[in-house]
């Protein structure tokens, strides 16, 4: 209990109040300061006959918060998992900034990447997954320097002061040493954000990041993305927390069987809802 | 519930542990047997401690230990190396990779030891010379007759080692589908490379679950490497067999064996424990105390 509640105690020495940090450009990265706009055109998939993907197209601008909604099933996490290359599309394709996730285009072909240019293309896109999926045989601050230093953006001890940038961020500096499975959910989760954060992403994706948490925990993990809202990244978060989006989102985007039904600002897919199937849902989550 | 009556306070209740009568019985059975045992094993001069102490520490015998030690180690060795080759081929995307180290894994658990052991002694039968070269040409870079190559030694190193890969393999890989889905995720996530997320992140993490069957067998191969015998190669087993065949003293003899054994196998429980100590960092959230820490345990009560 005692734990959890020094969560809440603020630390003088965050420097969450300023939010360049997370977009400073390294030295041995310049391309970091590139927008991060993502154009989804025609995208299906299928998994043998179902359908998780339906012809989905969406526009997200550098920079924004966009946060998808949906009943369990609809496809959100597919979409979220299709946007990092980690699921393999049927028909359509996902540009960042101009580049095709997991193809190059030569002419009005698209060629296939091989495994290396995929993970290359990997490290400008951030995942945090709902059960955080950090290596547990890792102390937390090896768990964040690992990326960085294999794909050689920063030396070691470079990674080692970047890595406690990233952990004043998430007010967890004090765990830098500590192993993962011996924190709380929501720290994990907040662990989890700042190993993302480590490779300077463009994009950052939030696959239910809360939905693993005890509701007591769910608002230091929320209170993170919010302050990762003002930093410039683009955001796309799954979730299910309507407050959330209410306050940070820039789009919402609600989707039913694979299909995106309804897309606009918070105030008009939440507060005036046109297609019945997003009624329904509010109806039941508000 | 606003006062409590200040005897309580004063003198706190006594706690009466609980008894059980049967466990006692239990104790007392135990250490009759054990006494027996003992009892048997002291007073019976067949066992023939004397002729016992003459050969335990005798050159010949230390030999054929470090013999033994050495073909455990060379076993196990290239065991684990060339396992893990093939645990990863049997997991890797290649159907071809795959098949071919599901058939050595086929074919060596399948034939007895003893069948490797003699068709490799005898293999100068089928190639008179063991060359390297550039194969469907003339090239050689290296040829040598193969009886030279394949003395007992090599022999026994190469059996042993061909089929214990063919079980480490096995207990690799089933180290490996063990660890957790989204830890392959997330290592590609974040985009680390294959060989990174194998050696990094997936077996370190595999280990946990490969040490306690990968002990097992290193501990069985100890015991295994007897078999060489069939090569007359003078390991412990073959040269206790060989000194009771002549001097007649086959207990004694026996017996210094059986305690070799047995000291080579709990040495290897002991190493066994501190290396899964090792690797639980992190699993849990106290490690298990070491045995110095256990012993202050207790001596503090």
């Amino acid at each position: 209990m005692s734990e959890a509640f020094d969560l809440f105690v603020p630390r003088p020495v965050q420097k969450a109040a300023e939010p360049v940090f997370l977009r400073q450009p390294h030295h041995n990265n310049p391309q970091t300061n590139a927008p991060g706009r993502i154009e989804i055109s025609h995208l299906s998939k299928h998994f043998g006959t179902h359908k998780a993907l339906d012809d989905v197209s969406l526009s997200i601008e550098p920079g924004t918060v966009t946060v998808i909604l949906g009943p369990s099933g609809s496809g959100k996490s597919t979409l979220l998992r299709t946007i990092n290359h980690l699921e393999r599309v049927n028909e359509g394709t996902i540009q960042i900034d101009g580049d095709y996730v997991g193809y190059q285009r030569k002419g009005d072909k698209l060629y296939e990447l091989k495994e290396r240019a995929i993970l290359k293309q990997r490290v400008s896109v951030g995942y945090v997954f709902q059960n955080f999926n950090l290596f547990p045989h890792l102390s937390v601050l090896d768990n964040i320097i690992e990326a960085p230093i294999v794909h050689r953006l920063l030396n070691r001890k470079q990674a080692i002061e970047r890595a406690y940038e990233l952990l004043d961020t998430v007010g967890l500096r004090a765990k830098a040493h500590a192993y993962p499975r011996h924190l709380s959910g929501g720290q994990q989760q907040r662990i989890a954000i700042a190993r993302a954060l480590a490779l300077n992403p463009k994009v950052m994706l939030f696959d239910e990041p809360t939905s693993a948490l005890d509701p007591e925990l769910v608002g230091e993990v929320l209170d993170v993305i919010k302050k990762l809202a003002k930093s410039g990244v683009t955001l796309v978060v799954v979730t299910h927390e309507i407050g959330f989006a209410r306050q940070v989102a820039d789009q919402v985007v609600f989707m039913v069987d694979g299909k995106v039904v309804e897309s606009g600002s918070a105030t008009q897919v939440l507060d005036n809802p046109r297609h019945s199937r997003t009624q329904a849902f509010l109806e039941k989550v508000l | 519930m606003t006062e409590t009556p200040l005897h309580h306070t004063e003198q706190p209740l006594k706690v009466v542990p609980a008894r059980y009568p049967l466990r006692l019985v239990g104790a007392i059975f135990s250490v009759f047997i054990l006494l027996v045992i003992i009892q048997s094993i002291a007073t019976n001069p067949r066992w023939e401690w004397g002729v016992f102490r003459q050969w335990f520490f005798d050159p010949a015998i230390l030999s054929g230990l470090a013999k033994t030690l050495i073909l455990t180690l060379l076993g196990t060795l290239f065991g684990i190396i060339f396992g893990t080759a093939l645990a990863l081929a049997r997991l890797s995307k290649s159907y071809l990779l795959n098949g071919l180290a599901w058939g050595y894994i086929w074919l060596f658990r399948s034939l007895p030891m003893l069948l490797v052991l003699i068709i490799l002694y005898n293999f100068s039968y089928l190639y008179d010379n063991l060359s390297i070269g550039i194969p469907f040409t003339s090239i050689e870079f290296f040829s040598h007759p193969t009886v030279d190559l394949l003395d007992q030694f090599s022999v026994a190193v190469l059996g042993l080692s061909l089929v214990q890969s063919a079980y480490t393999a096995e207990i690799i890989r089933g180290g490996i589908l063990g660890v957790e889905h989204g830890q392959h995720e997330a290592a590609a996530a974040l985009g680390l490379p294959g060989y990174r997320r194998t050696f990094r992140i997936i077996l370190p993490q595999a280990l946990r679950a490969i040490i306690p069957t990968g002990f097992n067998e290193v501990i069985s191969l100890a015991k295994g490497t007897s078999i060489v015998y069939v090569l007359s190669m003078p390991e412990l087993f073959y040269t206790v067999q060989v000194i009771y065949n002549r001097s007649q003293q086959v207990i004694p003899l026996l017996m210094v064996a059986t305690i070799w054994y047995l000291v080579i196998t709990s040495v290897l429980s002991v190493l066994q424990y501190y290396v899964e100590r090792y690797f639980s960092r992190g699993a849990v959230r106290e490690l298990p105390p070491t045995a110095i820490q256990r012993f202050r345990l207790w001596a503090r009560g």
